[in-house]
C-alpha cells in the first residue's frame, strides 16, 4: 500500500463545466493486484475509471502510475505509459472482425504483435475461433472478451475494467473471472468495476466502496466481504 | 434479327451510358461516403471538388498537349491525373486546416459541419469559374471510338450500330482499378484499417493510439483521388462544365445515401442504381420498340417516360423511397 502502482489521488471533478461527479476520491492499485470499485448505481464508478484514465478535467488531485505524476498526459500517452483500459459501453470496433479489433489493439505497438495475439488467444480460445467474424456479431460475453483482449495488446502492466461482466450469464461471468485472475497472475495490474459486488470482491486485494462520488470504505476484499456494514447496505444482507 | 436488333440498340443507348455513368456516380460518392463515416458530415463540396481537380487535370493537359507529349489513343487526361489528384488534394487539406479543423476542435454538430461545406462549395465555385472560367471545355483527345457504330454495323451485318467510346471504357476500366484499390486499401493496411476503426468507434480509437487528425488527412487525401478521378471521367465523356458538377451532386448523394451512407459497398451499389434508373426513365424506347412490336403496333410517340430535362427527379425519387421504406440504405449504413 506505501507504494501503489497507480493512484488516482485525491480526485475531484466532472463532465466539462457540469457540477462536481468526484469529491476527493481516492483509488489505487499494488503491482500484479486486483482492485475492485462496487457502488450504487450513478455513485460515479465509471467516472473515477475515467478520472484515472485522463478522460475527464479533475480540478483537483493527481494520478500517478509507477511514481511518476501523468495528470496532465492524454488517453493515448497513458496507453503508451502501459495503461489499458475496456470502457463500460462500445468497447469494440462492431463492423471489425475479432482479429482487426486486436489489431487495432495493438495500433500503438510497431514491433512485431504475433505473439501477443496468440497469447489473447491462448486466454480466450473462442476468439480464435471467431477471429475472421466481425465483432458486432458475437455473443455479449464474447463480445467482452473482445474488448478484454484489444486492451491486452498493448502488453499493458495496468488493466482497467469497467463492468467486464455486464449482461453476461452467470456460467460466462465466472468463466470471465476466471480468466481476469489468469491475467493478473502473469504480473498486470487489474482495476475494475463491478455490478456483482459479492464476487468481486471474492477475488479482489483491495476494495472500494463508492458513494455519490466519495470514497465510503477502502478496504481488502476480504474486510469488506466481511464488514456488517457493507453487507447490509451494499451486498444484499 | 428484330431482336438482336433491339437488344444492341437497348445497349447503345442505355446499358452502355448507364455503366459509365454509374462508375462515375459511384466513385464520387465514394467520397461523399468516405467523408461521412470518417468525418461525421455531408460534404456539399464535393461536386466542386470534382470540378477543381479536372480543372487542374484540364489545365496541365493543355500544357502537356502544347509541348506535344500525348498518350497515342489514350486520352492524354490520364497523364494529368495524377497532378489533378495533387492539386485537388492540396486544395482539401488546406481547406481542412483553415475551416473543417477549427470546427473539429469545437465538436461542431454535424448540421453545422454542412453548412460550413456549403460555404465551402461556393468558394471552390468561384475560384473554379474564376481560373478556367464558367464555359464548357474540351480536353479529350486520342481515339474517339474503341468500337464505332458504323464498324459494329459492318462487323455483324445489322443494322443498328453498338458504339463503345474510348472514354466509355477508360471509365469502367478505371474505375474497376480504383474500387479494388480502395478495398485493398481500407481491408488490408494498418492505415485503412484504422480509418475504418475510427469510423466505427472514435473514442475507442482514440484509446487505442490512433491519431485522428492522421486519419482525417488520409481521408482527404484519398477523398480529393476519387473525387478527380471521377470529375476528369465524367468530363471525358461528357464534357467539362463547372456548373455540371454541382448539379451532379444530387445524384451523388442520392448514390450514397439510397447504398447507405457511410458504407463503401453500398455508394457503388447506390451509383449503379442512379445511373440505371436515370438512363432507363429517360430513354425513348420507340427505336426499340420497333424492332419488338407488329408493325401495326407500332409507337408514334417516342415511348419516353420523362424527358432528359427532368433527368435529377429520378435521383430526388429514388431518394425518397428508400428513405421512406430504408432510411439506412439498401445496405446498412452508420446511422449516427
Ligand atoms: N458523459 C457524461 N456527461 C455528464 N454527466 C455524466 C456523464 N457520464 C455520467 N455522468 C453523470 O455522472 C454521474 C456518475 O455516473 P457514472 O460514473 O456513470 O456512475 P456509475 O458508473 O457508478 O454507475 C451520474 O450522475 C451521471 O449522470
Ligand atoms: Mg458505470
Amino acid at each position: 500500500m506505501s507504494n501503489p502502482f497507480l493512484i488516482g489521488e485525491n480526485m475531484t471533478g466532472g463532465y466539462g463545466r457540469g457540477a462536481d461527479i468526484l469529491h476527493d476520491c481516492t483509488i489505487s492499485v499494488a503491482k500484479g493486484e486486483i482492485a475492485v470499485i462496487v457502488g450504487p448505481n450513478g455513485a460515479g464508478k465509471s467516472t473515477a475509471m475515467k478520472a484515472v484514465f485522463g478522460m475527464l478535467n479533475l480540478h483537483k488531485g493527481s494520478v500517478r502510475l509507477d511514481g511518476e505524476d501523468i495528470t496532465k498526459l492524454a488517453p493515448q500517452a497513458r496507453v503508451a505509459k502501459g495503461m489499458g483500459f475496456v470502457p463500460q459501453t462500445q468497447n469494440i470496433f462492431t463492423s471489425m472482425t475479432v482479429e482487426e479489433n486486436l489489431e487495432m489493439g495493438a495500433f500503438i505497438r510497431t514491433d512485431d504483435f504475433s505473439n501477443t495475439l496468440s497469447q489473447v488467444y491462448d486466454l480466450f480460445p473462442i476468439l480464435k475461433e471467431k477471429r475472421y467474424q466481425a465483432a458486432g456479431e458475437l455473443s455479449g460475453g464474447q463480445r467482452q472478451q473482445v474488448a478484454v483482449g484489444r486492451a491486452l495488446m498493448t502488453k499493458p502492466k495496468l488493466l482497467m475494467l469497467d463492468e467486464p461482466t455486464a449482461g453476461v450469464s452467470p456460467i460466462v461471468m465466472d468463466e470471465l473471472f476466471d480468466r481476469i485472475i489468469e491475467v493478473a497472475r502473469s504480473g498486470i495490474s487489474i482495476l475494475m468495476v463491478e455490478q456483482n459486488a459479492r464476487q468481486a470482491l471474492e477475488i479482489a486485494d483491495k476494495g472500494y466502496v463508492l458513494v455519490q462520488g466519495r470514497n465510503r470504505f477502502t478496504d481488502s476484499g476480504k474486510a469488506l466481504l466481511a464488514d456488517p456494514e457493507v453487507r447490509k447496505s451494499f451486498l444484499g444482507g | 434479327m428484330e431482336f438482336l436488333n433491339a437488344f444492341v440498340a437497348f445497349s447503345n443507348f442505355v446499358i452502355v451510358p448507364a455503366i459509365a455513368y454509374g462508375s462515375q456516380l459511384a466513385l464520387g460518392a465514394l467520397g461523399v461516403t468516405l467523408i461521412y463515416g470518417i468525418l461525421r458530415f455531408s460534404n456539399f463540396a464535393h461536386g466542386d471538388t470534382m470540378a477543381f481537380g479536372a480543372m487542374v487535370t484540364i489545365l496541365v493537359t493543355w500544357w502537356f498537349q502544347s509541348m506535344g507529349i500525348n498518350l497515342g489513343p489514350m486520352p492524354t487526361a490520364l497523364l494529368a491525373l495524377p497532378f489533378g489528384i495533387a492539386g485537388a488534394a492540396l486544395l482539401v487539406l488546406a481547406t481542412d486546416r483553415m475551416v473543417y479543423r477549427f470546427y473539429r476542435a469545437q465538436k461542431a454538430a454535424p448540421v453545422i459541419l454542412v453548412i460550413v461545406s456549403m460555404g465551402v462549395m461556393f468558394v471552390m465555385n468561384g475560384l473554379v469559374r474564376f481560373i478556367i472560367g464558367p464555359d464548357g471545355q474540351q480536353f479529350a483527345d486520342g481515339e474517339r471510338f474503341i468500337i464505332s457504330a458504323r464498324n459494329f454495323k459492318t462487323m455483324t451485318g445489322l443494322s443498328e450500330g453498338l458504339a463503345f467510346r474510348t472514354s466509355q471504357a477508360i471509365t469502367i476500366v478505371t474505375a474497376v482499378i480504383v474500387v479494388a484499390l480502395l478495398f485493398w486499401f481500407l481491408n488490408k493496411t494498418r492505415t485503412g484499417k484504422s480509418m475504418r476503426a475510427f469510423s466505427d468507434n472514435e473514442d475507442l480509437a482514440l484509446l487505442s493510439g490512433i491519431n485522428p487528425e492522421r486519419v482525417v488527412a488520409y481521408t482527404w487525401i484519398i477523398v480529393a483521388a476519387l473525387a478527380t478521378i471521377a470529375g476528369v471521367l465524367y468530363g471525358l465523356d461528357k464534357g467539362f462544365k463547372p456548373f455540371t458538377y454541382f448539379q451532379l451532386l444530387l445524384p451523388i448523394f442520392a448514390s450514397a445515401i439510397v447504398g447507405g451512407l457511410g458504407n463503401p459497398l453500398g455508394a457503388i451499389a447506390g451509383g449503379f442504381v442512379i445511373a440505371f434508373s436515370e438512363v432507363t426513365v429517360t430513354y425513348a424506347y420507340k427505336k426499340v420498340l420497333i424492332y419488338l412490336l407488329p408493325e401495326s403496333l407500332e409507337p408514334s410517340t417516342l415511348v419516353q417516360l420523362l424527358s432528359t430535362d427532368y433527368k435529377f427527379a429520378v435521383s430526388f425519387a429514388i431518394l425518397i423511397i428508400v428513405l421512406l421504406f430504408k432510411p439506412t440504405g439498401l445496405f446498412k449504413g452508420n446511422t449516427a
